[in-house]
């Protein structure tokens, strides 16, 4: 390697000297919903210009490119192609016979908010004391100092999204993540990231009310019920707003603004589009259900998650532009996974238009997402779906990032994009791959021939045990 | 001489061999995971279901199929690791959950191998995975009102996948912080409960007219058993204090004990070299999952193997129905530090030694039942996949519940593509 890792990290102690950006006074966006007031707080180090050469790069755009290099000029993507020139005091990464990727990202993650160790105190994914709880917030409930986050930065992972649990029909708020150190979530905060909405289909709401506290819902009729009456709440509560602003646009002195409810806020922003829905949905007819309500209430479903049965009706899924993220191969672990085949993500990018996701869930699974992916390629081969490595990336860096509506910024190497970028020790479908290098915004976040210059969670200092867990 | 063509794609299947057919396996590159190390460009004959011949160029006999396998790799049949296989059909299902005994007392002689069902669809999609047999544990669990659990889970058979049962059994204990529920609260009474059922195994009469003992007479008559080395007794067991304390348990009472978990394994791995008693571990423990796992590394399969202790793969987990994945988690124990071959042996050779079916499972060797896998590529790698599956001696369809549904599905989606 060609450059030292101390001059990168140099820019992060810069990062934590600086004093935090003030909160705004009023809320940027035009809102009532109170997202503005919990801004993010990270700001990319201040690095200079790295030029990765001579990697096998897949773009993340569905191209491979051979002995080419990648530029990264102010934490952004600058260039990618052959033989590039970089400017004056450019850090160069000799990638030969490595492979270069854009930054992993896991659309569906509870590290923090179930961090480990597992004890009780720390559970606090999920909200499991009303069936619907739109009104929390998952970035409320992350630790920053969950270990997880380190181990997953060592699989390549960049962004993540933190969702609530699925204990109940509507979860509430989730997170997107950039992967890097802070004492605050705010710090890890994607800037400017949508927020989503964590929804859940299927037996786990039935379980956690019904059958454990014996109370609403405890049918999947019941689920359905339970949705469509909190998102006709939220259609009613939209319209008392919009009369609202009528009347003041009106000059009606006496207009008294709808009382707040914070539950309503979330669902409506989700009904304006402002929130990103994510659905927890196993079987392929609770998704067809499920469609059919977005429909009548006129919202639309980002990503069916845990999608196990998405092969089913990947027809629907892409006619109706639904993404679907799906594990590799795991399935019966209750009965709505029964269905589950390793052929499930390729049969959902083979549709026209599909769009497939590989997820975790995990905190496990979140450190070899390019495994997962590698496993559905050799499954699919099988079954005569070739998707070769150029589109599969697809699945772990384009896909999510547009379901998470942040195509614009991450999940390709495409010039103007965030440099979040992972260097591979080989190509990354395979399981000895290891990531070498992980950019985040231009920023060397771990560099597996230096894994202690990466900080370990704060959990983890000071504890016999953990002496010598590291290479 | 029958030439059969070999098929990757498993939509095509050559029709399996039943059990006196004869085949010949050409030109693979065999892991015997024996003495006899790896064989190149060699030969397999299969003939009454048993490896009749191994060498280079064999001669077909007439009438044989032959496979062949252009230099691809034939390994032993792949362990599915301890736990639920054939007792576990759907998670959270309890009339298909059979693995956990609730009668609040300790009971030895539970042994959860009459549950075991071979026509569980988790076996098929497992026997495409290269599965070939697997150690069936019983779980000790706390159970809800009413109910109650015991640290001696109770034992569990070698099952293979063709449905059969090994005669063996081993016990299996519970202990550590995730055990504490089932010992009154503290892990230390863990071996306090251990050391009475001894007593009353090896005094009994010292004990009969006391109304506070723990075993049956059934259940004496089964630890009395394990006290004379019928079987391995395994205990669940995470953090390095608690290792060391069923190293010392064992010495003392002179068991024969394997430990499962053990993610910090790694920090006593001399102690447990000079013990000799091997580990089952899972190559993805590398988080603090709980107090008792803060030193958990994915190096912790390499560390041991470098000390010298005995290795093998289970997830610690103990839901069956991915038990294909082991072979990747033995994979990822490779990228970080343990040898390959070591990897493989720790899913074939060292399980099928820990839990006494050595003698038909785990090595390719002249004269045992053909139990062996030939893949795509190398078996540990997340791209490969089984192409052709021998358990005891028996060509395995490669089809599965999931295989059907794939089927299914596949003819509309290209319907829809066509589109």
């Amino acid at each position: 390697m060609c450059f030292t890792l101390a001059a990168l990290l140099g820019g992060c102690a810069a990062q934590a000297a600086k004093p935090p950006k003030p909160a705004p006074a009023v809320p940027a966006a035009a809102s009532t919903d109170g997202a503005a007031f919990y801004p993010s707080t990270y700001q990319p180090p201040q690095v200079r210009p790295t030029l990765i050469r001579n990697a096998t790069v897949l773009t993340g755009t569905g191209t491979r490119l051979d002995h080419a290099d990648v530029l990264i000029v102010a934490g952004k993507i600058s260039a990618v192609g052959g033989h590039l020139q970089p400017p004056a005091d450019t850090l160069v990464v000799d990638a030969t016979d490595r492979w270069v990727t854009p930054g992993l990202i896991d659309i569906h993650s509870h590290l923090g908010d179930y961090p480990v160790p597992q004890v009780d105190a720390n559970a606090d994914g999920n909200e499991a004391t009303s069936p619907s709880t739109a009104n929390v917030w998952s970035e409320h409930s992350v630790w920053p100092q969950d270990p997880g986050f380190r181990t997953a930065l060592e699989g390549g992972i960049t962004t993540l999204q933190i969702l609530p649990g699925s204990a109940n029909l509507i979860g509430g708020r989730s997170v997107v993540l950039k992967n890097v150190p802070s004492v605050t979530y705010q710090g890890m905060k994607f800037p400017g990231a949508p927020q989503g909405l964590k929804m859940a289909c299927g037996e786990n709401p039935k379980r956690v009310y019904g059958q454990e506290k014996k109370q609403f819902p405890s049918t999947r009729m019941g689920n359905m019920a339970g949705y469509r009456a909190q998102w006709a709440e939220a259609q009613e509560y939209l319209r008392d707003q919009q009369e609202y602003r009528r009347k003041l646009a009106a000059g009606a002195k006496d207009a008294k603004p709808p009382k707040r409810d914070l539950r309503l806020d979330t669902l409506a922003a989700a009904l304006r589009g402002d929130i990103i829905v994510h659905m927890h949905c196993y079987r392929a007819d609770e998704m067809a259900a499920v469609l059919d309500m977005s429909q009548e209430f006129g919202y639309h479903v980002a990503a069916f998650h845990h999608a196990v049965e998405a092969y089913k009706i990947a027809d629907l899924l892409s006619e109706r532009g639904v993404c679907a993220a799906m594990w590799a191969d795991w399935w019966g672990f209750k009965m709505e996974a029964y269905d589950g085949i390793p052929e499930n993500i390729v049969f959902v990018d083979a549709a026209p238009g599909g769009c497939a996701i590989v997820h975790s869930d995990s905190e496990e699974g979140i450190q070899r997402l390019n495994q997962e992916a590698a496993k559905a390629v050799a499954y699919g081969a099988r079954a005569g779906l070739d998707v070769p490595p150029e589109r599969a990336i697809r699945w772990l860096t384009a896909n999510p990032a547009k379901s998470l509506g942040l195509l614009d910024r991450v999940g390709t190497l495409e010039p103007g994009k965030m440099a979040d970028v992972v260097v591979w020790s080989r190509t990354p479908f395979s399981v000895y791959a290891r990531a070498d290098l992980v950019f985040i915004d231009g920023a060397v976040r771990y560099d597996r021939a230096h894994p202690a210059l990466t900080p370990q969670s704060d959990f983890l200092l000071g504890q016999p045990a953990a002496a010598g867990i590291s290479p | 001489m029958r030439p059969t063509r070999w098929i990757c794609g498993a939509l095509l299947l050559a029709g399996p061999a039943g059990h006196g057919a004869t085949v010949v396996i050409r030109d693979a590159t065999v892991h015997t995971v024996s003495a006899a190390g790896v064989l190149q460009h060699a030969d397999i004959l299969i003939r009454d279901g048993r490896i009749d011949a191994l060498g280079a160029r064999l001669t077909v006999p007439p009438g044989a199929d032959v496979i062949e396998a252009g230099g691809r790799p034939v390994t032993p049949g792949l362990f599915g690791g301890v736990g639920h296989l054939g007792i576990e059909e759907i998670g959270l299902e309890p009339t298909v959950d059979d693995y956990a005994l609730k009668l609040g007392a300790m009971r030895p002689e539970f042994d959860v191998t009459p549950a075991f069902n071979p026509d569980s669809v988790v076996l098929g999609v497992a026997r495409l995975g290269g599965v070939t047999f697997a150690q069936l544990a019983p779980s000790a669990e706390p159970g809800g009102k009413g109910e109650g659990g015991a640290i001696i889970a109770g034992q569990g058979a070698i099952v293979r996948l063709d449905g059969t049962v090994a005669p063996g059994r081993a016990l299996f204990v519970a202990a550590g912080g995730a055990a504490n529920a089932l010992s009154g609260g503290s892990r230390a009474a863990q071996f306090m409960l251990l050391e009475q059922a001894l007593l009353e195994v090896r005094q009994p009469k010292l004990l009969m007219a006391s109304d506070a003992r723990l075993l049956t007479p059934a259940g004496r008559q089964t630890l009395l058993g394990y006290l004379r080395g019928t079987g391995p007794i395994v205990f669940d067991v995470e953090r390095a204090a608690d290792i060391r304390q069923v190293i010392a348990f064992a010495q003392r009472e002179h068991l024969r004990v394997a430990i499962r978990g053990a993610p910090e394994a790694w920090r006593v791995a001399g102690e447990l070299a000079v013990a000799r008693i091997p580990v089952i571990l899972d190559p993805l423990d590398d988080l603090p999952e709980s107090f008792d796992s803060v030193g958990a590394t994915l190096e912790n399969a390499a560390r041991l193997e470098r000390a010298g202790v005995t290795i093998a793969f289970s997830f610690d987990a103990p839901e069956p129905h991915n038990i294909r994945k082991l072979r990747q988690a033995a994979g990822i124990a490779v990228a970080h530090g343990l040898p390959w071959e070591v990897a493989l042996a720790a899913l074939t050779r060292n399980p099928a030694e820990m839990f006494g079916v050595a003698d038909r499972h785990g090595s390719i060797e002249r004269g045992r039942p053909a139990d062996l896998v030939l893949w795509s590529g190398d078996p540990l790698e997340v791209t490969t996949l089984a192409d052709t599956v021998f358990i005891q001696g028996v060509q395995q369809p490669l089809s599965s519940r999931q295989t059907e549904l794939r089927d299914r599905y596949l003819s509309k989606l290209r319907a829809h593509t066509a589109r």
